[in-house]
């Protein structure tokens, strides 16, 4: 058979799936399935740019509440792999899943966003202009509306809710300082804070204490530690100590696949991983 | 800097809708009203008076004035920068204009409807508002952002300049609509008719920046300044970052429209010229040399910049287009915050340069 008639035939087959109801009848906004496991589950995934495979294969599975490192040399796909999560870029191929549910191939930012996956981005990204409290109102989960945000009042509540989130990022002081003036540390936990207000169920952490100092970075490993187990929390880094610091179990990805997974001594004691990513200089800190 | 001494506070007043600025901008607008109103009023002999071409004169800085408030909504808040806000002013504009004309002779075909004042008001908000819709939804949704959205914009109101122009269109080819006489059964050409135009002039201004502020101290607007600063970071937490620009966009538009509908019968014509990119460029360097993402600087600037052109397209008239260019560069490069910024700093507040 001819690839596109083929290609009409899976898309139909896939259309027609007995196993569930067709993607249309299904509510967009329900909530996440985690009765069968895994929260995020990317199967055969891969993309590539202008000839260049940035993922190949990718099998990547989180559980609910778990709390997973990913490390890989410079290129190794792990902010491609984040894009596709959160619907900045689509796969050429492969599924992504979220619960047993969402298929989140066919949902965009906000939609994913709002299903319940929150996303750090490697540079702080934090909105200058508002002050603290307003970046954390901004990222509260609500009604995100057009009408509903124009009317929108920060009632008790939220406030509370604010209030936790700056007890637990550690920036009650800061909360009336315009977001921009925070230090790089600050503007960091700021992010995961935001994050909490989105009470997310999956968290997708790029390199949180690149560029933090000693004391920092133990509370910023302090913070995602007392992350997992309320929410599923993937960690990108780079920094090897931090990693054996919070990790459980570690991911390490290589041109854009899974190479090795495991905890972090078995991971480390793998021969493939010591060629192409520890050894030769190790990135302990 | 004092601002390192200091735990720098932000002005809490931006989440307050009755801040100082906005208090201080309503009074001002009111008691400049009601003074040039008293003033209008004395006896023509009185040194005081003001003349009643003064008062159209004032009266049309107000439709302008509504204009720079609808791109600084936009442009200040949202940082859509748009180079083609004077086709919703002219599209309001022409709309009143057809109204006009039908009161002295029945309009051909489905002009004829614009008879009927109630129908050519909704018109007026309509025309833009529908262009606004479709133009922002397309480009929104596509992702269009900074120079390729301004670009486009440019590109519409240049279409829209050559389509007016031809006379099948119906609005009066290049000559444009002209010749009123009329507005809800009373002369235009009256005293009484150039101070109401002017207070509806005044009065749409206020209501229009009570609408902004309201807007912008909102969490919608918090949202567009977030949008304005970190696009991507806003749709990944949630928000439909085309739906926030497509309603501010439409609700900019729209104030651009009644803007070229009290604009209109205060200047006795409306034509295809209005269309032009060089009038939407204009109020862009409005809203610069007064300020943006302020409401009160977009209005200092038109003023400012529509009595300097008043004065000296008077005085030098092939220099005005020299002076505004110099105007634009001399703001660009010393003034960025503009007038309110200048005005901010002396008052030390930190919002300037934050």
């Amino acid at each position: 058979m001819n690839p596109i008639a083929s290609g009409r035939l899976e898309r139909l087959r896939e259309f027609a799936r007995p196993d569930r109801v067709f993607d249309f009848m299904a509510p967009a906004q329900s909530p996440v399935d985690v009765r069968h496991g895994p929260i995020l589950y990317l199967e055969d995934v891969s993309v590539s740019f202008d000839g260049f495979q940035a993922i190949h294969r990718l099998n990547l599975t989180i559980d609910d509440g778990e709390l997973r490192c990913i490390i890989g040399p410079n290129g190794a796909g792990k902010t491609t792999m984040m894009d596709i999560i959160t619907g900045k870029t689509r796969p050429d191929s492969g599924q992504v899943w979220f619960g047993s549910r969402h298929n989140l191939l066919t949902l965009d930012e906000p939609q994913i966003a709002n299903l319940g996956i929150g996303r750090k981005f490697q540079k702080p990204t934090v909105f200058e202009a508002l002050d603290v409290t307003e970046n954390l109102e901004l990222a509260m989960a609500g009604d995100r509306r057009i009408w509903k945000t124009l009317l929108a009042r920060l009632d008790h509540e939220g406030q509370a809710r604010i209030d936790e989130v700056l007890e637990t990022t550690g920036l009650t002081a800061q909360r009336h300082r315009p977001a921009g003036v925070l230090s790089h540390g600050q503007k960091q936990w700021l992010e995961i804070g935001m994050l909490l207000m989105q009470r997310p169920r999956l968290l997708l952490v790029d390199e949180p204490v690149a560029g933090m100092t000693e004391p920092e970075m133990h509370r910023t490993a302090d913070l995602l530690t007392r992350l997992a187990g309320q929410q599923s929390v993937v960690v990108v880094e780079h920094d090897m100590g931090f990693v054996r610091s919070i990790a459980r179990r570690v991911t390490v990805l290589h041109q854009g696949s899974v190479l090795a997974e495991g905890s972090m001594d078995e991971v480390a004691g793998d021969p493939r991983v010591i060629e192409v990513y520890l050894g030769g200089d190790e990135e302990t800190a | 800097m004092t601002a390192s001494d200091h735990p720098q506070a932000i002005d809490r007043s931006r989440q307050l809708f009755l801040s100082r600025s906005t208090l201080l901008t309503s009074g001002m607008l009111i008691v400049g009203m009601v003074g040039v109103l008293v003033l209008n009023a004395l006896p023509a002999a009185s040194p005081l008076h003001v003349s009643s071409a003064t008062v159209a004169l004032l009266g049309k800085y107000f439709t302008y004035m509504l204009l720079a408030l609808a791109v600084d909504l936009i442009w200040g808040y949202l940082g859509i920068l748009s180079l083609g806000h004077g086709a919703f002013f002219a599209l309001g504009g022409y709309a009143m204009g057809l109204y006009l004309n039908a009161q002295t002779s029945p309009l051909p075909g489905w002009q004829a409807v614009m008879s009927w004042f109630p129908v050519a008001a909704l018109a007026i908000v309509l025309a833009p508002g529908l262009l606004a819709l479709v133009f922002g939804w397309l480009a929104f949704r596509s992702r269009v952002t900074g120079v390729y959205f301004s670009i486009i914009t440019q590109a519409l109101t240049f279409a829209l300049m050559l389509v007016f122009n031809r006379n099948e269109m119906g609005m009066g080819g290049s000559t444009g609509l002209t010749r009123f006489y009329e507005l809800l059964g009373f002369r235009l050409a009256s005293e009484g008719m150039t101070v109401a135009l002017f207070i509806a002039s005044g009065v749409a201004v206020l209501l229009a920046f009570w609408l902004c502020r309201a807007i912008v101290v909102s969490r919608l607007g918090r949202v567009s300044m977030a949008t304005r600063d970190a696009e991507a970071r806003v749709r990944f937490i949630g928000y439909r970052v085309d739906h926030v620009k497509l309603a501010l966009f439409v609700v900019s538009a729209m104030i651009a429209g009644i803007a070229g509908a009290l604009y209109v019968p205060q200047v006795g014509i409306i034509n295809p010229s209005t269309f032009a990119p060089l009038f939407s460029i204009e109020i862009v360097v409005w809203v610069a040399l007064g300020g943006r993402a302020t409401l009160y600087g977009a209005l200092l600037g038109a003023l400012v910049v529509n009595y300097l052109k008043t004065v000296l397209t008077g005085a030098m008239p092939d220099a005005w287009l020299f002076i505004l260019g110099g105007l634009f560069v001399l703001v660009t490069m010393a003034l960025p915050q503009g007038i309110a910024g200048l005005l901010a700093r002396r008052r030390g507040r930190q919002e300037a340069s934050a």
